[in-house]
């Protein structure tokens, strides 16, 4: 992480009425890096909006004290107004100006600053977002992944110190999603712009966050490096059937005969689905707790492919009465698995012993 | 103040008038006047009323509109116009009888001021520049106007005040523009500024009555109301020298019958 | 239709009253409405009340009390004469002055539909790309309340030359000056000329019923021009 004059630092408190009824409490304490991209998690109604929102400064009741990048945005005596605040917002729906088209919609911000920076900083969005054929569209007249990579664009053009993005994807279909996800790894790639990223979609996190902060009625209940936070099973961070680790990799050997590609990560190497990827690109993969089997054994009798020497690290209660969490180490890299207690009880599975974690499922990621 | 009460009031007996009009008709009577005899018509029918067992309901308005009322069959007994014509044309068309009408006052106009020190008495004040508007009643409808009109051509002004003239649409309306000053002076019915003799507050001209012809004032009574007995002891009344009376004293004239 | 010249003048008088009134309207009325809609503050219902009082009262309310009010001695009569322009009864500028507070609901309200219609999202968003409050109403709020501007600018003026009441009671009836076309009707009516009045009052409610078809269709189309943002 980087020096904290550089970071994003919140403490923020605000209590409101929620439909003028329930009260609730947005209570924070964050740290968060200054790039790549933080993940904020939770379920509907835990404050994740609202944390954003605060951070924008668009919710006028918060207090505390705010710092990006060195930046005072607000302490107890200020509050710098939203406008005066470098930040990017997406929110959920697009929110393009219906009166303007595609070209003056992401202008818009630019009419604060002139001169040739400009010019250029709005011909690289425009590219980057892929948006070069629809600047004189109006906004009625683009598909839904298009009009939010237009809101993108608008927020990107304005140079912010951080961008923040409300469930960006929430509001597009399946086939939407994928069209728009590109564009937030290139995003992610090619600029050091910290991104602050909401979802409630555990799979969104696994592919572009660096950086996870878990909200729950109002607070951070976890928050750290996604890998520390994704295998950490004793903490609240509950996903159920989406438990699992990502894990970084790079392409080293290809079978194009049975189309798999071999992926080489700090402590193995795992066999994964040829997707075209050309040597050393990285990747990201996901495997979940629920695809992890152990054995005693290295069994070649098997379909399983990934079989990878471990050591118990702990064991966890899992909130099923019939299933424990088993941390595994391969070398430096932590995964789960997820047995029922009969399997552990037979096999003996206790901390500090070797076995075999057959992998029955890698997800490319990216 | 009480307005919309009184409102209320006539529509209900309007009510009653249709569907009950031989027990409610025997007793009482609906007078129909122009504006600019409110004041004397409703000391006039108190008087009556006190003197009688009959019932008046009084309606104010304007001769014209009450011209195409009664023409449309409004239920009224008697009308006291302020005019000749209208009285004339109803019994030209039969809707009035014509032995009842009689000119019941002449009107006469008052050149009148809130500012007490503005009119010395007669009309020199009209050719300075003491005042930016002087309010008269719409010539074309109402007959104080028309007179008023005549007076200033009389005087050879009207030329001269053609910038200055500012018309109420009858002579109550006259009357409201000067006494709230929006216009400095202006021609009224002398009814409206004398009670008993005297001016009731600023200053006036009496405008002298050759300078302008008589502004005849006529009653009629409907013809449906022939047999209304209220309406021709009414009428009586107002021949009647305690009737009279009330009529002068409110600064009309009268004519011999 | 053949209009004789004091009919024409008070048509020409009363187009022109009516369009000085909707643009004084539309420039006082859209940063009183902009404020109606988007403010929080305590006195948002008081003054929303008072804005729409010339809806429920009588015409010859408020013409009684601006009579009261522009003569010698009301307060707004002081303060015209204080600054050297005398009194506003009678006046063409006395006309535009109760037109303006006569017709005040008639722009205040659609404009305060149109933007309270845009809500709370797109002002934010240009918050957040460096608009101040400023640029927020005319690059965002204005813009977006286009059929609302329309509309209130219509009404506005199709009301004032509906206006009679308070014409007819601080006028004056003064020819090419405070003699409009409302007033102009009436006179005939009272005057017993009906075919003039015919002419006139014809005249009147074709203009009127055009206008409204205006504003009806305007409306269903920006009615669905919004319906197609939300969906």
């Amino acid at each position: 992480m980087n020096s904290a004059a550089n970071q994003i630092s919140a403490k923020l408190n605000y209590s409101f009425l929620e439909n003028n009824q329930r009260k609730f409490q947005l209570d924070i304490d964050l740290d968060l890096p200054s790039k790549g991209i933080t993940a904020v998690f939770g379920e509907s109604g835990s404050g994740k909006t609202t944390l954003l929102r605060c951070l924008a400064g668009l919710e006028k009741g918060a207090r505390g004290v705010l710092r990006v990048k060195g930046e005072v945005w607000q302490n107890e005596r200020f509050t710098m107004p939203t406008h005066l605040r470098k930040v990017g917002y997406v929110f959920q729906e697009a929110s393009l100006f219906p009166h303007l088209n595609v070209r003056e919609n992401i202008k818009f911000g630019l009419r604060r600053i002139t001169g040739d920076k400009n010019k250029t900083r709005y011909r690289q969005v425009v590219e980057q977002m892929g948006l070069k054929k629809f600047l004189d569209n109006h906004p009625n007249e683009l598909s839904g992944g298009e009009r939010q990579r237009v809101a993108i664009a608008r927020a990107l053009v304005v140079e912010p110190s951080v961008l923040l993005m409300d469930e960006p994807l929430v509001a597009l279909d399946a086939n939407r999603k994928r069209e728009i996800l590109p564009y937030l790894e290139s995003l992610h790639e090619t600029s050091e712009l910290p991104i602050i990223y909401v979802t409630h979609s555990i799979d969104e996190v696994a592919r572009l966050a660096d950086y996870m902060v878990v909200m729950r009625e109002g607070r951070a209940v976890g928050q750290g490096i996604l890998s520390d936070v994704l295998e950490d099973t004793s903490s609240p961070v509950f996903l159920g059937e989406d438990m699992g680790v990502v894990i970084e990799a790079k392409v080293v050997e290809r079978d194009s005969h049975w189309n798999l590609v071999r992926a080489e990560f700090d402590s193995g190497h795992l066999w994964v689905r040829d997707t075209g990827d050309k040597f050393g690109k990285k990747i990201r993969v996901r495997i979940l707790a629920r695809d992890i089997s152990l054995a005693l054994t290295n069994h070649s009798d098997t379909s399983i492919i990934n079989r990878l020497r471990a050591r118990v690290v702990s064991i966890n209660d899992h909130t099923d009465p019939a299933m424990l969490l088993v941390n595994l180490a391969l070398g430096n890299t932590i995964v789960i698995a997820r047995i029922s207690k009969r399997s552990a009880s037979q096999l003996k599975i206790e901390s500090g012993i070797e076995v075999w974690a057959q992998i029955k499922g890698v997800a490319i990621l990216r | 103040m009480n307005n919309p009460f009184k409102k209320a009031f006539y529509g209900a007996s309007l009510i009653l008038l249709f569907s009950n009009s031989n027990v409610v008709v025997a007793e009482s009577l609906t007078i129909a006047s122009a504006s600019n005899f409110a004041e004397t018509v409703a000391a006039l029918v108190q008087e009556f009323e006190a003197k009688s067992d009959y019932e008046v309901r009084l309606i104010l308005g304007s001769s014209g509109r009450f011209y195409s009322q009664i023409s449309n069959g409004a239920p009224f007994d008697i009308f006291l116009s302020a005019d000749r014509e209208k009285p004339a044309a109803l019994v030209t068309n039969g809707l009035a009888l014509p032995q009842s009408r009689f000119t019941y006052a002449t009107g006469r106009l008052a050149l009148w001021s809130e500012d007490e020190n503005l009119i010395s008495g007669d009309s020199s004040v009209l050719s300075t520049d003491e005042y930016k508007k002087i309010a008269l009643a719409n010539p074309r409808l109402a007959p104080y106007g028309k007179a008023a009109m005549e007076v200033l051509t009389a005087l050879s002004l009207s030329d001269d005040l053609r910038d200055k003239l500012v018309q109420g649409e009858n002579i109550a309306q006259t009357y409201q523009f000067v006494s709230t000053g929006n216009a400095k002076l202006g021609f009224v019915a002398s009814s409206q500024v004398i009670k008993n003799g005297a001016l009731t507050s600023g200053s006036a001209w009496l405008v002298p009555e050759d300078l302008h012809l008589p502004i005849h004032q006529d009653a009629v009574i409907l013809a449906k109301s022939k047999e209304n007995s209220a309406a021709h002891a009414f009428m009586d009344f107002l021949k009647a020298s305690e009737g009279r009376r009330i009529i002068q004293s409110y600064g009309y004239g009268l004519q011999d019958l | 239709m053949k209009f004789s010249s004091d009919d024409l003048t008070a048509l020409y008088l009363t187009l022109e009253l009516a369009a000085t009134v909707t643009l004084i309207l539309l420039l006082l009325g859209a940063p009183l409405a902009w404020w109606l809609a988007r403010t929080q503050s305590w006195f948002k219902g008081p003054i929303g009340a008072v804005v729409a009082l010339p809806l429920v009262l009588p015409p010859t309310v408020l013409g009684f009390y601006l009579l009261l009010a522009m003569g010698p001695n009301g307060p707004i009569g002081q303060v015209t004469q204080s600054i050297g322009i005398g009194t506003l009864a009678f006046t063409y500028p006395g006309l535009v002055f109760a037109s303006v507070l006569y017709s005040l609901p008639f722009v205040v309200q659609p404009l305060q539909n149109a933007f309270e219609a845009i809500g709370d999202r797109p002002l934010e968003v240009a918050a957040t790309l460096g608009a101040g409050k400023l640029k927020r109403f005319f690059f965002v709020g204005v813009p977006m309340a286009k059929p609302g501007f329309f509309t209130a600018a219509v009404l506005g003026f199709a009301h004032t030359v509906g206006e009679f009441g308070v014409v007819l009671m601080i006028g004056g009836n003064i020819p090419g000056e405070t003699r409009v076309v409302s007033v102009q009707v009436y006179d005939h009516v009272e005057a017993l000329a009906y075919g003039q009045a015919h002419q006139l009052a014809l005249f009147l409610v074709l203009f009127s019923f055009a206008v409204l078809l205006l504003v009806y269709g305007i409306q269903r189309n920006s009615y669905r021009m919004l319906f197609r943002l939300n969906s």
